[in-house]
């Protein structure tokens, strides 16, 4: 009855939303509700209605298969790995930056090395394929430091340092803006209260910068954690190749592979749906912990 | 007092060192490119390693193949439209959506919210995902790249907090003019969140613009690839026939041969060009943009 009246009332702010809802709906919420193909022997000529279901096999076929633990070990060694190394890169740059007293010249470091972050992933992957190449230049550092001179990315073991590298080159600079925004809320008294208990600079850091961020820190980890079944699948699809298969291919590169090269549809939906439950549990426990630890979190 | 201090001058020494560095790395593979594809061809060809300054005599005849080819041409073109379109519909989308869930008395700002935060939480995935759109019939049409996407939970929290900062008077003395939601919205709501609303289309736009996934699991039709798709054959997969086969310089294996890198470094400068012009200026909206990442009441 309340909704009646208010509908007629405010009619318009409903046909505002009502698009809104709709691209959800369709965008969002169908394919959750497609979900059920996962579930099925599915055919593409039959459809999602008459396709047969059979239960829990396509499951079992993936877990059962050689492929279960090389994608979930290659999805998790690539995301601990970009973590370990990628995160804390943002942070000491933040802190370096901090340091800089020349305004002119903080503005251009951080300026230019936003500029990676908005090159797209198809450039900036081909021109690690191009760099990685026999003749390429960081293959001629590669040898000049007593490497080989061969083409880098047919090497497995080499597949998830250029990987991690070429990510932190792309976003250092841009992850480094919420570190620095967390910096210049730092109470400038403390400063001056450390210094007159005489800490100098380092010391300051310590027990007053440091503690300063910590909160941003722990909060973009914990966010970091959650996505650990979460890795930048389109790089992986677009550096991987037949050779560099038994280290680069993902849960989600092999999705796209199984469902939309080879048209496994149901199977590929399968696995699918198991990494998003894997995802969606990740980042609810990242919430939670973010929320006790922090008291803030994301919903 | 601690800026005298000898140890800390040599810190600061070597980290305004380590930056410039940093500075270098960044631009290095920029600059490489840049110099490489005004490059002698043939020099290029044989040449190894970083090329830190333009080899031989500077030419433009990289790029006079790259920008006469219609098939890049026309993914420019291609990509402009997509960027455009998607743009527009989403950010109108976004303040609609900003709009209805920042105002107090809307019903059911709650469950919608919820409706809405809940789809960044758990998706169906690709597949699924891919068979909606197909169901659509949308495979092979503009539509499968500009509509898909459009919209984000992210952008929408982004309006939402901007436009609850409008002062309720303001809402109030309008309606006692007659003024309903619609003329609010237009004349009150998004005239007050410009700057959001400028920063969501910037964001929006090079999103746009750097997407390539979508268009390669949609589009089939060579007419309709955006640049990226053209970028990733010519680059990734190492083809460039397609682009100096076409061209009016000397035809035949040998030209296509010699060209081949000269494109390829021509083709991303002509890529990144309008990104690398634009983002400077949308410095001033990051902050905001990510720090207004919470979703609570």
């Amino acid at each position: 009855m309340r909704m009646k009246r208010d509908f007629t009332k405010n009619w318009q702010i409903y046909v505002m939303i009502l698009p809104v809802l709709l691209y959800f709906l369709v965008f969002s919420y169908l394919p959750m509700a497609g979900i059920v193909i996962a579930f099925q022997k599915f055919s593409p000529a039959l459809g999602i209605w008459k396709s047969p279901f059979i239960g829990l096999k396509n499951f079992r076929d993936f877990f059962g298969s050689y492929y279960c633990g090389r994608l979930i070990g290659n999805t998790l060694l690539l995301s601990t790995t970009t973590l370990v190394f990628a995160f804390p890169c943002p942070v000491i740059l933040a802190l370096l930056l901090n340091e800089v007293y020349n305004k002119i010249y903080k503005k251009a470091v951080q300026t230019i090395s936003y500029l990676p972050y908005f090159i797209s992933m198809v450039v900036i992957c081909g021109l690690i394929k191009n760099f990685t190449a026999s003749d390429g230049f960081v293959t001629q550092i590669v040898a000049a430091l007593g490497g080989e001179k061969r083409n880098l990315l047919a090497d497995p073991a080499l597949f998830r340092p250029i990987y991690v590298v070429s990510d932190i080159w792309k976003n250092v600079g841009f992850n480094s803006i919420i570190y620095l925004a967390a910096l210049s809320g730092v109470n400038q008294e403390l400063y001056e209260a450390a210094a007159i208990d005489g800490a100098g600079r380092w010391k300051q850091t310590i027990h007053v910068t440091l503690p300063g961020i910590a909160p941003t820190v722990i909060i973009m980890l914990i966010l970091a954690l959650g996505g650990l079944f979460n890795v930048g699948f389109e790089k992986v699809i677009l550096l991987y190749n037949s050779m560099t298969m038994e280290t680069a291919d993902v849960i989600q590169s092999f999705v796209y592979r199984k469902g939309l090269t080879d048209a496994n549809f149901g199977y590929s939906t399968a696995v699918g749906l198991f990494n998003s439950v894997i995802n969606t549990i990740l980042l609810l426990t990242a919430n939670r912990i973010s929320r006790r630890v922090t008291e803030t979190s994301l919903f | 007092m601690y800026r005298r201090n000898v140890a800390y001058r040599i810190f600061s020494i070597i980290n305004y060192l380590f930056l410039g560095l940093l500075m270098v790395v960044c631009l290095l593979p920029v600059v490489h490119v840049l110099f490489s594809s005004i490059s002698d061809p043939a020099l290029l060809k044989v040449h190894t390693g970083l090329v830190a300054w333009p080899l031989g005599k500077p030419t433009l005849k990289g790029y006079e193949i790259v920008l006469s080819n219609s098939r890049i041409a026309r993914s420019y073109m291609n990509t402009l439209f997509y960027v455009a379109a998607s743009t527009a519909l989403g950010v109108f989308l976004t303040m609609m959506g900003g709009y209805v869930l920042s105002r107090k008395s809307f019903l059911l700002k709650k469950p919608i919210m919820v409706f809405i935060t809940f789809t960044m939480m758990f998706n169906g995935g690709l597949i699924p995902f891919y068979l909606v759109v197909k169901g659509l019939g949308w495979l092979d049409t503009p539509f499968a790249v500009i509509v898909p996407g459009c919209l984000s939970v992210f952008n929408i929290v982004l309006m939402r907090t901007a436009m609850m900062g409008i002062s309720d008077s303001l809402y109030e003395s309008a309606v006692l003019d007659g003024a309903g939601h619609f003329t609010c919205f237009i004349r009150i709501a998004a005239p007050l969140s410009k700057p959001t609303i400028a920063a969501i289309v910037l964001f929006s736009a090079v999103a746009q613009w750097n997407s390539w996934f979508q268009a390669m699991i949609f589009l089939k039709n060579r007419k309709l690839f955006p640049l990226q798709l053209v970028v990733r054959e010519i680059l990734v997969e190492n083809n460039t026939t397609s682009v100096t086969s076409g061209a009016d310089v000397t035809s035949g294996a040998l030209s296509q041969n010699l060209y081949k890198y000269l494109v390829q470094y021509s083709t991303v400068i002509v890529t990144i060009l309008p990104i690398i012009c634009i983002y400077p200026f949308l410095q001033k909206y990051f902050v905001n943009g990510i720090m207004v990442g919470s979703l609570k009441e």
